[in-house]
C-alpha cells in the first residue's frame, strides 16, 4: 500500500510516499503563486492508494482532491518527527512562514505547541529578506555567518525594521559576515524564547526548511541550551508525517 | 425588510452611505457564519430577525421610546447596572464596538497600539454609522482599563453626552466603597436625565427584568452541558450579544422558548454535531457583534464551544441581585454586590475567574479551553499567562490566541485550531 503525505507550505511545497514502511519518493518544489500547479505537477504519474495534505495550502487542496485528508502542520511535524527520531519530546520547525514548538508524550502525541503570530519575523521568509538584503545566495549566506568572528546585534526583528536597520550598518561600514551572524542569531533568540512557552524536554528535533542552515543549528542549539537532532531531509518531515497518517504500517528503520 | 428606515437615519444623524456599506457587509457576513450551520434550532429564528432589523425595528423602538419620554442609556460594558437604568424607566443598550470600522479616522485620534474594541467604538462613531450611540441620551463610559479610560477623556468630545463611572480595582473594603458610592452617583445622575425617582418597587422591577433575563441565560448554560451540544457555540454567542440589545421581556421568552426546544433535543439525543465532537470553553475578552471570527474558525473545524467565560458570556451573566431589600438603600447595596463579585481582569488579583474556568469546564463537560486575547488588551493578555498554566496543571488542555477584529490571520489561527482539535481528539 502506497501512501502519499503533501505539505503546501509558504515557500515551498513537499511530496513523500511511503510503501510497505519505506520512504520510496521525496521531492520538493517552491510553491510560488500558482500552488494547485504545482501540487498537479508533484503528483503527476505519482500512485497512491491514500493522500493526505497539510500545510498553508491544505484547504485549497482539498477542494481540488477530495479524496484527501486534510491534518495541521503541527500533527504532521510530530508525526514525521517521532518517526524519524523515536522517542523525540519535541520538534521545533522553522518554516517560510510560521515557526512551532511542539511538546510530545511518552507516546508521541502532541501535548502542547506554540506558534508565531501572524508575523513572519524570524522564519525562513525574513533569512531569505535578509540574505537579498546582503547581496548573498542562501548558500552564501549561511557560508557568510560561518565565516564571522563576532555577530552584528540588529534590534529589530520586524523584516522592513531590520532591512533599513541593515542598510544604515552598511552605509556605517559594518561587516556583511557579522550581519549575516546577527540574522541568524537574532532568529535563534526569537525561536528560543518562542519555545519557552512550551516544555522544551530532549531529544529535541529541529525541522523545516531553516534546519537545513549548520549555523542556525548550532545557534539554536545554544540558545536552547539542547542538543539538536537534525532528521536527513528536515524540510519534508511534515510530508512524511502525512503519509504516515495515511499508512497503516510502521515505518522500517534501515 | 421592506420598512424604509432611511428617513429614521437620516434623522438620527447617520451617514447613509457609510451605513448602507456597513449593513451590506454585516448582512452577507451573517449569512455565511450563521445560515449554513448545521441542524440549528428553529428558536434561533426570532435571533435572526432581531440582527435582520438591528440597525431598523430596534432602532424604532429605540426613538419611540424616546418620543414616550423615556431614555435610552448606550454603555460598554457589563458593569454598568442596567437595574438601575429599568427601574428609571430607561432602555440600555450596547453600542457597537465589534467591527473594525473607519479604523483610520480612529487612528487620528487614538495610537495604532490601541485594542480593537477602543478603535471600534471610535470609528463607529466618527463615522456616523452605529444608530444606537445615535439614538442614546447617555453613553456610559467606565474606567475599567488603561485603555478605555484615557479614550474617554478624548471620546467625550465625540458624542453630545458622555458620562464616565469610576471603578475599583481591587476587591477590598475601599474597592467595595468605591463601586457603592459609583452606583449611588450614577443612579442621581440618571434621576436627573429622566426626571424620575428611584423607590424599592421600581428597583426591586428592574432587579426582577434583569435577573429573569439572567436566568434564562443559566438555563440556556446548563442545557449546554447536554452531549450531543443541542445548540452552536455561534448561536449562543449570537444570543448572549443580542442580550445588549433587545428589549429585556422579550429577549427573556425568546431565550426561555429556545430552551423549551433545547431540552426536548437534549431528551431525544439530537443535536448540532456528533456526540464525539470535542467540546470547548472560550474564556477571555468580549466578542460584541459581529465579531464572530474566532467561534466561526472553531466550529468549522469540527469542534463545539458549550461556554463563553466573557463579559459577553458568564462573566456579564453569572450572578443574581438579591431583590430582598426593603429600601433603596438596601436594594442598592445589593446592586453593589452583585456587580462588586464580577471577575474581571481588571481586579488585581482575579483568582475567581479561573475558578469560574474549571467551574465551567467541569459543568459543561468541555474537552478544553481557548483562551481569547484581543491584540493590545493588558489585562486580559497579560492574565492569559496565568491562567493557561492553572489549567494545564488541572490537566485543562488550553490553547491561547491573541488576535484583533482583521481578517488577515484567519490562515495561521485555523492551523492553530485545528491543531489545537487534533490534540484533543488525541
Amino acid at each position: 500500500m502506497r501512501s502519499a503525505g503533501i505539505d503546501i507550505g509558504s515557500r515551498a511545497t513537499k511530496l513523500v510516499v511511503v510503501d510497505g514502511g519505506r520512504v520510496v519518493l521525496r521531492v520538493v518544489e517552491d510553491t510560488g503563486c500558482d500552488p494547485l500547479a504545482v501540487c498537479r505537477r508533484l503528483l503527476d504519474g505519482v500512485a497512491y492508494d491514500t493522500l493526505t495534505a497539510t500545510g498553508y495550502g491544505r484547504h485549497l487542496f482539498k477542494e481540488h482532491w477530495p479524496a484527501a485528508e486534510v491534518i495541521s502542520e503541527i500533527t504532521a511535524v510530530a508525526r514525521g518527527a517521532t518517526c524519524l527520531i523515536p522517542g523525540c519530546r519535541t520538534v521545533v520547525d522553522i518554516g517560510g512562514q510560521d515557526t512551532k514548538a511542539i511538546t510530545l508524550d511518552a507516546a508521541g502525541k502532541v501535548r502542547k505547541f506554540v506558534m508565531n503570530d501572524r508575523c513572519a519575523a524570524g522564519s525562513g521568509q525574513f533569512l531569505e529578506m535578509m540574505a537579498t538584503a546582503l547581496a548573498y545566495t542562501r548558500e552564501e549566506f549561511v557560508a557568510a555567518a560561518g565565516r564571522a568572528a563576532r555577530a552584528q546585534r540588529l534590534s529589530s526583528m520586524c523584516t522592513v525594521f531590520a532591512q533599513s536597520e541593515v542598510v544604515s550598518l552598511i552605509a556605517r561600514g559594518a561587516s556583511k559576515e557579522e550581519m549575516a551572524l546577527g540574522v541568524h542569531q537574532a532568529i535563534a533568540s526569537r525561536t528560543a524564547a518562542l519555545a519557552g512557552g512550551v516544555p522544551v524536554e530532549e531529544p529535541v528535533v529541529f525541522t523545516g526548511g531553516c534546519a537545513h542552515s549548520a549555523c542556525l543549528v548550532s545557534l539554536l542549539s545554544a540558545a536552547l541550551k539542547k542538543l539538536l537532532r537534525v532528521p536527513e531531509s528536515p524540510q519534508t518531515v511534515a510530508a512524511l508525517g502525512c503519509a504516515l497518517h495515511g499508512s497503516p504500517l510502521p515505518m522500517r528503520t534501515a | 425588510m421592506s420598512t424604509d428606515y432611511r428617513p429614521m437615519w437620516i434623522e438620527l444623524g447617520l451617514d447613509l452611505e457609510a451605513h448602507d456599506a456597513l449593513l451590506g457587509v454585516l448582512g452577507s457576513l451573517y449569512e455565511q457564519t450563521f445560515m449554513k450551520q448545521h441542524n440549528r434550532p428553529a428558536g434561533m429564528k426570532y435571533f435572526d430577525f432581531v440582527m435582520s432589523e438591528v440597525h431598523g425595528l430596534r432602532i424604532q423602538e429605540l426613538v419611540d421610546a424616546r418620543k414616550q419620554g423615556r431614555k435610552v442609556v448606550g454603555a460598554f460594558c457589563a458593569f454598568v447596572p442596567e437595574e438601575i437604568v429599568l427601574a428609571l424607566d430607561g432602555v440600555m443598550v450596547g453600542l457597537c464596538a465589534g467591527a473594525e470600522f473607519a479604523t483610520a479616522e480612529a487612528e487620528k485620534f487614538l495610537p495604532r497600539n490601541t485594542c480593537a474594541l477602543i478603535k471600534g467604538f471610535f470609528g463607529f462613531a466618527l463615522a456616523r454609522v452605529c444608530p444606537y450611540l445615535a439614538a442614546s441620551d447617555v453613553v456610559v463610559g467606565e474606567n475599567t482599563c488603561d485603555g478605555k479610560k484615557k479614550s474617554y477623556e478624548i471620546f467625550k468630545d465625540l458624542v453630545p453626552r458622555l458620562y464616565v463611572m469610576d471603578l475599583p480595582h481591587t476587591k477590598s473594603a475601599e474597592g467595595r466603597s468605591l463601586l457603592r458610592a459609583e452606583f449611588r452617583r450614577f443612579a442621581a445622575a440618571l434621576e436627573d436625565l429622566t426626571g424620575k425617582r428611584l423607590t424599592p418597587d421600581v428597583l426591586r422591577r428592574g432587579i426582577a427584568a434583569v435577573n429573569a433575563k439572567r436566568s434564562a441565560m443559566h438555563r440556556l448554560a446548563r442545557l449546554r452541558a447536554a452531549d450531543p451540544a443541542p445548540v452552536s457555540g455561534l448561536d449562543a454567542l449570537l444570543m448572549n450579544q443580542v442580550y445588549f440589545y433587545d428589549d429585556p421581556a422579550r429577549f427573556t421568552a425568546s431565550v426561555n422558548a429556545i430552551c423549551d426546544e433545547l431540552e426536548q433535543r437534549a431528551d431525544r439525543g439530537d443535536g448540532v454535531a456528533p456526540k464525539t465532537t470535542p467540546r470547548i470553553v472560550v474564556s477571555g475578552c468580549p466578542m460584541a457583534v459581529p465579531n464572530w471570527k474566532l467561534p466561526a474558525i472553531v466550529e468549522r473545524t469540527g469542534a463545539v464551544i458549550v461556554g463563553e467565560e466573557s463579559c459577553i458570556g458568564e462573566r456579564g451573566t453569572q450572578f443574581l441581585t438579591a431583590d430582598t431589600g426593603r429600601t433603596v438603600d438596601e436594594l442598592m447595596d445589593a446592586i453593589v454586590d452583585r456587580y462588586f463579585k464580577i471577575d474581571c481582569a481588571i481586579f488585581t488579583p482575579n483568582p475567581s475567574r479561573v475558578e469560574h474556568v474549571m467551574r465551567m469546564v467541569k459543568d459543561l463537560d468541555a474537552h478544553g479551553v481557548i483562551h481569547y486575547g484581543l491584540q493590545f488588551c493588558s489585562p486580559y493578555q497579560i492574565e492569559a499567562g496565568p491562567v493557561e498554566k492553572r489549567l494545564e496543571q488541572e490537566g485543562i488542555p488550553t490553547l491561547r490566541i491573541d488576535t484583533d477584529y482583521g481578517q488577515e490571520d484567519v490562515g495561521q489561527l485555523q492551523t492553530r485550531v485545528e491543531a489545537f482539535v487534533e490534540r484533543l481528539r488525541g
